[in-house]
C-alpha cells in the first residue's frame, strides 16, 4: 500500500510539472505585449522597458522557466504586479471559495447519482428504472451555463429563496449562498453518475461472485450494498477524481454568473490584463487541485479494490 | 441409507425469449438418497446449469416452472416462500460453481466472505473465524489462519476452489451441488480435488450432485450416473450398470467419445455427428433421432419413455422395447 502512494505520489509530481511547464510556455503565446498591455499605450519607454525586467521579461524565456521554478522551489510564487502583495497570499485567499462550490457539488451530485443509480439497478427494466433513465438522461443534457442562468433567474431574482451574488459571510450564510452555484454546475453530474452506476452495477450483479453469495443465503441487502456496490463504486471514484477538473472549469462560469470570489474568476480576471504571475499561481494551484483529486481517487480505489493495489 | 433426501418429480422448465418459449427442461425425474453422490453428466446446453438453479431457485427472470415439483425431504421447494428458500442456501443446500477464478468477491478478504457465510450462526465472530481456518486446514490450505487476511487474487485457481469447497461444507449441508468443479483446473489439480472432495464426504456424510461431462471422474465418484441430453434424462442408474452395459445409444456415444476411453492413438477423436436439437422447437419424437445411427421409424412419431429396464437402471429409447417397429 505504501508503495503504491509513493509510486503514485511520483506520477503526480511529473503530470503536475508538464502541466505547469506547458501553461507557462502557452500564456507567452497570447498575442500582445504584456506591458503594453498593464501600462496602457500613453507610457513612456523608459517606464517599459523597467517593468519588463521587473517581470524578467527581458531574459530568453528558458531563463524564465529556470528562474519561475527556482523560486517555485523556494516557495515563492512572484508577487502581484500591480498591488505588490505576494501572489501565494491572492491565491489561497480565492481557493476556499471555489473548493467548497466544487466539494458542496460533488457531494450532492454524487450522493443523489448513486442513489438513483444503485436503486435503477436494483429493479432493472421497470417503470421506476424508466423514470430513473429520463431524469438522469435530461440532467446529463443541461448545460452548467443555462441552468446556472435558469437557476439564477427562478430562485434568486424570481422567487427570491436564495442570494443572487457573492458568497457570503459565516457558515449558514456561506451555504446558503452556494445552494444556486453548486446546484447548477453538478445537475449534470448528477445524471452522469446514476447511468454510470447504474451500467457499472448491473455489470457487476451478473458476475459469479453475487450468485456465489446468493446462494450461500446472504440477504439480497448486503448483497446489493456490499458485495456488488464496492465494486460498482469503483470506476465511479475515478470519474469523480477526473471530473473535479472539469467541475473546475465549471466553477469558472458559475463563479462568473453569480459574481462569486473564487480561482476561477481570479484566472478569468488576470489573464485579461496579462498578469502573468498570478496566473501562473492560479493555474499552478488549479493544476495541483487535479493532480491532488485524481490521485487521491486512486489511493481511494487502491483501498477499495486489493486488485489495484498490485497493478500499475 | 436408503432415506430420499432431493426427490426431482416430472420437472419441466421452460425460459421466455424473444423466439418464443424455450424448453430447456422437459420431464426430469431422479431422486438423490441421503448421502449418496449421483452425477449428472451431458453436453453443454443439455440443461445441468438450468437444473441447479432451479434447485436452489436462483434462476434467471424469465425461468417458468412449467410443471412438476422439486422435494426437498419431503417439501415442495417450487411453492416455498423466499424466506424459506434463503434459509435453505448454503444452510441445507450448499453449491461449489464451476469457475473458482470468478466465483469469490475480489475486495473481500476470504476471512470476511468465509465470516459473511456464517450470518445463521450465533457464534462470537473470533469462533467464527476459528471455524473457517479450520476448515481452510480440513481442504489442505496451508497456514489458514494468515491466509484468512487475503484477498481472493492471491491464491491460484485449484486453492480457490479448494476454498469453495470449504466454504460450502462449513454448514455442514445436507446436500452439496458441485457444478463441474474441476473443469477449469488442469488435470492433477482435478484429481487432488476429487480425492478431497470424496475424503470430506465421507467425514461429513452430505449428499452430492456432482455435475461434469468428464467421464471419468463421475465413474470414480458417483454411486449413480444421470445421463442428460438436450433437457432431458435419457439414462439413468448404478454408476457401474451404465458404464458397462449402457443401454441409450447417446451414452455408449458419450463413452466411445471419453479420451480417456480411447486406448489407441488416433489422428481424429471420435465425436457425435450432428447437433442438439433446437430446444425452442422441439421436432417430435425421439430428441437424439438425427444423431442416432440407429434410428427406426418410431422414433420419428412417438417419444420413448424413460422405462425402468432392471432396478434401479432407467433409459429412454425404443431399441429397449421388443415390440418396436423397424
Amino acid at each position: 500500500m505504501l508503495n503504491f502512494a509513493t509510486r503514485r505520489f511520483g506520477l503526480s509530481l511529473l503530470i503536475l510539472f508538464v502541466a505547469v511547464t506547458v501553461m507557462f510556455l502557452m500564456i507567452r503565446a497570447v498575442p500582445g505585449d504584456p506591458v503594453q498591455i498593464m501600462l496602457g499605450p500613453r507610457a513612456t519607454p523608459e517606464l517599459q522597458a523597467q517593468l519588463t525586467a521587473a517581470l524578467g521579461l527581458d531574459q530568453p524565456i528558458w531563463k524564465q522557466l529556470l528562474i519561475f521554478y527556482g523560486n517555485l522551489l523556494q516557495g515563492d510564487l512572484g508577487t502581484d504586479v500591480f498591488s505588490g502583495r505576494s501572489v501565494t497570499d491572492i491565491v489561497f485567499q480565492q481557493l476556499p471559495f471555489t473548493l467548497e462550490l466544487i466539494f458542496a457539488s460533488i457531494l450532492w451530485s454524487a450522493s443523489l447519482g448513486i442513489a438513483l443509480g444503485a436503486y435503477a439497478a436494483a429493479h432493472p427494466n421497470t417503470l421506476i428504472d424508466r423514470i430513473a433513465a429520463a431524469i438522469s438522461v435530461s440532467f446529463v443534457a443541461a448545460p452548467a451555463f443555462v441552468v446556472a442562468l435558469l437557476a439564477l433567474l427562478i430562485f434568486a431574482v424570481h422567487l427570491q429563496w436564495f442570494p443572487a451574488i457573492g458568497a457570503g459571510e459565516g457558515f449558514w450564510d456561506r451555504l446558503n449562498h452556494l445552494v444556486l452555484p453548486a446546484f447548477a454546475i453538478g445537475l449534470s453530474w448528477v445524471g452522469y453518475i446514476a447511468r454510470l452506476v447504474r451500467a457499472s452495477m448491473l455489470e457487476v450483479m451478473g458476475e459469479s461472485h453475487v450468485r456465489t453469495a446468493r446462494a450461500f443465503g446472504i440477504a439480497e441487502r448486503r448483497v446489493v450494498m456490499v458485495y456488488a456496490l464496492r465494486i460498482a463504486i469503483l470506476p465511479v471514484v475515478t470519474v469523480i477524481g477526473v471530473g473535479m477538473g472539469f467541475l473546475l472549469s465549471s466553477a469558472v462560469f458559475a463563479e462568473i454568473v453569480f459574481a462569486r470570489p473564487g480561482l476561477g474568476k481570479l484566472v478569468i480576471d488576470s489573464i485579461t490584463t496579462r498578469n502573468y504571475p498570478i496566473v501562473m499561481g492560479s493555474v499552478l494551484i488549479s493544476t495541483a487541485l487535479f493532480v491532488v483529486s485524481t490521485a487521491l481517487a486512486d489511493l481511494i480505489n487502491a483501498l477499495l479494490d486489493p486488485r489495484a493495489r498490485t497493478a500499475h | 441409507m436408503t432415506e430420499t433426501l432431493l426427490e426431482i418429480d416430472h420437472l419441466s422448465v421452460d425460459y421466455e425469449t424473444g423466439r418464443g418459449d424455450l424448453n430447456a427442461l422437459r420431464d426430469i425425474t431422479f431422486n438423490i438418497n441421503k448421502g449418496e453422490i449421483v452425477g449428472i453428466v451431458g453436453e453443454s446446453g443439455c440443461g445441468k446449469s438450468t437444473l441447479i438453479s432451479s434447485i436452489l431457485r436462483l434462476t434467471a427472470p424469465n425461468t417458468r416452472f412449467r410443471e412438476g415439483e422439486i422435494r426437498f425431504k419431503g417439501q415442495d421447494l417450487l411453492q416455498a416462500p423466499e424466506r424459506h428458500m434463503r434459509d435453505l442456501r448454503g444452510a441445507d443446500i450448499s453449491i461449489v460453481f464451476q469457475d473458482p477464478m470468478q466465483t469469490h468477491n475480489p475486495v473481500l478478504t476470504i476471512g470476511q466472505q468465509m465470516l459473511d457465510i456464517q450470518h445463521r450462526s450465533k457464534q462470537s465472530k473470533a469462533d467464527k473465524l476459528a471455524h473457517a481456518a479450520k476448515m481452510l486446514g480440513a481442504v489442505g490450505i496451508p497456514d489458514p489462519e494468515a491466509r484468512l487476511k487475503q484477498y481472493p487474487h492471491e491464491f491460484s485457481g485449484g486453492m480457490r476452489q479448494r476454498i469453495a469447497i470449504a466454504m460450502a461444507l462449513m454448514s455442514e449441508p445436507d446436500l452439496l451441488i458441485a457444478d463441474e468443479p474441476t473443469t477449469a483446473l488442469d488435470a492433477t489439480l482435478e484429481v487432488q480435488i476429487i480425492e478431497r472432495l470424496q475424503e470430506l464426504q465421507r467425514e461429513f456424510h452430505c449428499a452430492i450432485l456432482f455435475i461434469s461431462h468428464h467421464l471419468g471422474v463421475i465413474a470414480e465418484l458417483c454411486d449413480r450416473v444421470v445421463v442428460m441430453y438436450a433437457g432431458a434424462v435419457v439414462e439413468s442408474g448404478d454408476v457401474r450398470e451404465i458404464f458397462h452395459n449402457p443401454k441409450h445409444p447417446y451414452t455408449r456415444r458419450l463413452i466411445e467419445c471419453d479420451p480417456g476411453h480411447i486406448k489407441e492413438r488416433a489422428r481424429v477423436l471420435p465425436t457425435i455427428p450432428g447437433e442438439v436439437p433446437d430446444l425452442a422447437n422441439l421436432p417430435g419424437g425421439c430428441i437424439f433421432r438425427d444423431r442416432c445411427d440407429q434410428a427406426m421409424a418410431q422414433c420419428a412419431s412417438d417419444v420413448p419413455p424413460l422405462d425402468q429396464l432392471k432396478e434401479g437402471h432407467h433409459a429412454a429409447c425404443w431399441l429397449n422395447h421388443e415390440e418396436a417397429t423397424t
